[in-house]
This record gives structure tokens, sequence and C-alpha cells, in this order.
């Protein structure tokens, strides 16, 4: 679904995430860029350079937000303040949607900082679809949900990953920001079929797409955004667009951080995939 | 945090039970490693950990549900180490890497997060070390001025920046009334030790050695060597943290000009802030202190928010 009311009915092709090693060759060059996405949390701030710079790419780019911290899926009510410097950036970026993730990482008040897996129940799926919708609610943009990369299963689940995910999203009516090297990576650590999960998933709400590099261990595999795209995570993608039309489509790389070039070339062969989707459809 | 269950529920059919899980699940996560840097064998009940962890996570044809546990613990230790030791090189290097370590994994473990964001990380490190002299001895009081000078960069970096006073509203306003606000994102800071030039040296340092070398183990290298920046002798300093152009700055104040700026940022008027500086200070010195000050845009409007003592 290239534009649907997920991703403010926008068709935004094909963006890199906006990094500080970056900062200065786009700033200075000015490259040609379909957009980019922010990570929320580091311009959620009073004042100081982080807000100057967003204003410089403001003014040439189109910004999406990205977040890491609302934890949907944590027991804990939505934190009002949090919420409030949310808004404000969305205010600021006038960003048409914006995405975080399937996950918790805080309890009482205390922040772990990481993308915790969920016990995938119905009681966990209501309580976050009813924290989607609240914030969503809040903010007013549309809102999209990253499904994470896990490391863990859990006893007390009572269905599969892509079942939550479902549940949830039909639950909030929200959209998906399905992330395609996050399900490989899964599918390889909790031995699944990740053909399975795209094919299972309500197609028509996925607002955006991720793909990333990994890193393979002997017994897992880490989500680590410092490599390239391998090509099983390429192919998964090629499967998610043509089952899910193409959509806004994002490179992560978080470490290691090669040249703007080197990132952005990398993501353009997003393009591959998509114009073979686009043929497939015709 | 609150003290996790005795067992983590088997049944997750309530938001009650999701918060139970995740206070378990949670505990388990942000535990201190141990001394091999690996999830602890032992529960805080005394339960093997390999036990507890099968209670609520499911082991794989590869890993335990222990060794599963264990990615998340040491993920949340190197994620979060990493971010003091970004925050904190001047601590890093006056303590060096055995005593910063245990001191960073003292304080995470006392003083988890409670921010969405890792910016804060270190807002409360200064009154640990304080109340935990024994962790940095013999350094303590070199060690409370360097956290305090190195959050106060946090603080210039991306603190608020309210609308400057302009030179007309204050001559509108006589001395004898007039109270002025400091910038929310300017430290002032009396130290013993001259610690901005100190953490001014230890970058210096760690940025040469990050340009001399690209290797793997560059940041191994610069921990062990971090510590070989002289240590600071004492010297009465008196330094304002802050940012010009969104830059950081620091900038050393006359004693005379710390005690006016330290009145002012405590609520007294700019009549009674300038007796502060003493007999000795001239008119005309003052003048031109304020004609600086105001340049760099550092009053503003006196808000409501109350400012910690300087020193």
């Amino acid at each position: 679904m290239p534009a649907n009311r997920f991703n403010g009915n926008t068709d935004y092709g094909i963006g890199i995430g906006l990094r500080v090693p970056h900062y200065s060759h786009i700033l200075s060059k000015k490259p040609v860029v379909d957009w980019f996405e922010i990570i929320s949390e580091n311009f959620m701030v009073e004042g100081g350079r982080p807000l100057e710079l967003l204003d410089r790419i403001l003014e040439q780019y189109r910004v999406v937000q990205h977040g890491v911290s609302m934890y949907f899926g944590s027991a804990d009510k939505p934190d009002r303040t949090h919420m409030r410097r949310l808004k404000n950036l969305v205010k600021r970026t006038k960003t048409p949607w914006l995405s975080d993730h399937l996950c918790w990482g805080s309890v009482d008040g205390t922040y772990t900082h990481d993308l915790l897996p969920m016990p995938y129940t119905f009681a966990s799926a209501r309580r976050t679809a009813e924290k989607i919708k609240q914030v969503r609610d809040f903010v007013e943009v549309p809102i999209c949900v990253e499904n994470v990369s896990s490391y863990a299963e859990f006893h007390a689940s009572e269905m599969t990953e892509w079942e939550f995910l479902s549940e949830v999203v039909e639950l909030a009516d929200c959209g998906i920001l399905l992330d395609v090297n996050n399900i490989y990576v899964s599918s390889k650590n909790h031995s699944f079929n990740p053909y399975d999960y795209v094919d299972n998933i309500p197609h028509h709400r996925v607002g955006q797409m991720h793909v990333a590099g990994h890193t393979k261990f002997e017994k897992y595999i880490l989500d680590t955004h410092d490599h390239p795209v391998l090509d099983p995570v390429w192919k998964l993608y090629a499967h998610a667009t043509r089952v899910c039309g193409v959509s806004a489509t994002l490179l992560e790389w978080d470490d290691k951080i090669p040249s703007f070039d080197e990132v952005h070339n990398e993501a353009l062969k997003a393009n591959e995939f998509i114009d073979g989707a686009k043929k497939a459809v015709v | 945090m609150k003290r996790p269950p005795k067992h983590a529920p088997a049944r997750i059919d309530s938001t009650a039970g999701l918060r139970l899980f995740q206070r378990m699940m949670a505990a388990a996560v942000v535990r201190p490693l141990d001394g091999d840097d690996n999830l602890q064998k032992t529960w805080i009940d005394g339960r093997p950990m390999g036990e507890v962890a099968a209670e609520f996570i499911k082991p794989n044809d590869r890993l335990t549900s222990f060794e599963r546990l264990e990615l998340y613990n040491k993920m949340y230790w190197y994620r979060l180490f990493d971010a003091i030791r970004d925050d904190c090189p001047g601590l890093q290097a006056a303590l060096g890497e055995d005593a910063f370590t245990r001191l960073a994994q003292a304080y995470l473990a006392a003083c988890p997060s409670r921010s969405f964001t890792l910016r804060n990380l270190c807002s409360r490190l200064e009154a640990f070390i304080r109340a935990n002299p024994r962790l940095t001895a013999p350094r303590t009081a070199l060690a409370v001025e360097i956290a305090r000078f190195e959050w106060a960069q946090t603080v210039a970096f991306d603190g608020e920046a309210l609308p400057v006073v302009s030179a007309a509203s204050l001559a509108r306003t006589p001395p004898a009334r007039l109270r002025l606000g400091l910038q929310p994102y300017v430290t002032l800071l009396e130290l013993r030790h001259p610690v901005d030039t100190y953490v001014m040296s230890v970058k210096r340092r760690d940025a040469m050695r990050s340009e001399a070398s690209n290797t793997p183990d560059s940041k191994v290298v610069h921990r062990r060597t971090a510590r070989r920046a002289s240590l600071p002798r004492p010297a009465r300093t008196f330094v304002a943290v802050h940012r010009l152009d969104n830059r950081l700055f620091y900038k050393r104040l006359e004693p005379g000009a710390f005690r006016i700026l330290d009145a002012l940022a405590r609520g007294a008027t700019l009549a009674r802030a300038v007796a502060a500086a003493g007999p000795r200070v001239k008119p005309a010195q003052v003048q031109a202190w304020f004609t600086t000050w105001m340049a760099l845009g550092w009053f503003c409007a006196r808000g409501n928010k109350r400012r910690p003592r300087a020193s």
C-alpha cells in the first residue's frame, strides 16, 4: 500500500536514518534523499544544537519520527510529560506518521533502554492496543508499530508473534512498520518460517518498512545494524513488497557507520525489489 | 522498581499479571553481572538462576533459558556502561578503568535510569559519589568536581534557552528591585581543582588516540591509557559552563564575578548581587563583566524554576 491512512497517505520512497557522522555531509553537500528518519528521543530536548540541526534539516528534507522509548507494551500508563514532548516535536517536524516498537522496556518508571519482547497473550495485546490509542489520540498523527527482533520467548505466550502483532494493530486500528530484518533475525532465533510471518499479517496496515544488517553468531543472530543488508533479508523484503505493496522504506545503519554515500547506495538497492514488485502487479 | 514477585506468573491474563511478569524480567535484566561479566548464577532468593529463568523463558535447541536471559542482561550493562563512559571521560581518566567500572556498576545498580533518555543517566552521579566516598577514595573530592563539571556539559549542550533580557528592560528597573535569571543551560561551578582544563586535556588525548588508531582494539587501548593525563593540582577555580552559537564553552570567572552571578542565580537583587562581589571590585570592572554576560545572552527573566546553589 504505497499511501494509506497509516502513513498519512504519503508515498515517501526510500529513506535513511539521520545520524551524527553524516550531519556535515548532508548540510554541506545537500544530497538528494527521499526522506530521513529521526530518532524522536534525540530531539526531545529543550534547546541547543540538536534542535538547531533539526531545523536546518527540516528546511530541505522530509522527516519521519521513529521512537525507541514509548514502550507501548509496558504495563505502566503512558507518561504525559513524555507525550507532551513528543507532540511538540511532531508539531516541529510535521511528520505524517510516527512509529515506535511493539515491545516493552520500562516498569514502575525504571527504564532498561532496551526493546524487550512481549509475552504474546490476549491481555497483553489489549493493554498494548489501549496505550497505542491513547498516544495516537494525544499526538494526533497516525502510528505504525514496529515488530522487534528478539532472543527470548516466553512460556506465558498464547499465540505466535505475527498473530500478536495482528491482534494489537486490529484492536488499536493502527499501522505496521514492518521490519523485515527483525522478522528474519527472530525467525532464526526462534525457528519459524519468516514467510509465514509476512503472509499472515494484515497487509493493508503496513505503512512503512525497515531493512538492516545483522550479525550471525554460532547459536543466535543479533540485530546489530552495522552491516549491509544480507541477501535473505532482501529476498524477504521483495516478498513483503509483493504481498503488502510498495511502502516507504528505510535502511537502518546505526553502528560502524560508513560514508553517507555508502549508506544511501545500500538503501537504494531496495529499488531493485520495488521495481520487481511493481512489475508483478502490472 | 518494586521488588519482583517470587515467581513469574504462569499465565498473563490481566494488566496486573503483565506488570508482575515485567517486574520479574526487568529485575533479572538490570541485575549486575558477576565477576566474569556473566549473568549471576543465583537469584536474589538464593535459587539457581537457571531454575528461575526456566520458569518464564523457553529454551530452544541451541540456548538454555538462562543463556537467553543472559543475552539481555549483558546487552543492558554494555549499553549503559558505554553511555556512562561517553558522558564521563574525565572521571574515567581520573579514577582509572577498574575504579571507574566499580563506581559505574554501583551507581547504575543503586540509581537505575528513571528517564526515557540516556542523556539523563548521570544526573545523580555527583550525589551518589558524595554518598559513597569509598568508591572513589582517595580521589573523592576530585571525582565529585569532575562529575559536576561533566554533568554541566550535558546541561549546556541541550538545556533550555529562555528569552534574553534586553539592556533596555534592565535600564527600566532600579538595581535595588531588579532580579535577573540565569539561563538554564548555564552552570556556575566553584571548584577546588581546575577540572575544566583537566577534562579538556583528557578529551584532546582521546581525540588524538582516535585519530591515530582505527584498529578494532583502539577503544581498549584508549581506556587503559586514559589515566595518563596528569591529575590537576588543587587550585581554587571559578567557571561557568555554557554554550554560545550552540557550541560548548567553559568560561573562567574572577571570584568577584562568580559571586555576583551566583547571587543573581539565587534570587538576589542586582544591587545586592553587585555588593556580594566585595569592596575591592571596581565599578568599571563590574560594568565590563555585565557587558560580556549580556553579549553572551546569559540573563533571562527570573522564572519559577529554582536553581541549585552553585557551590
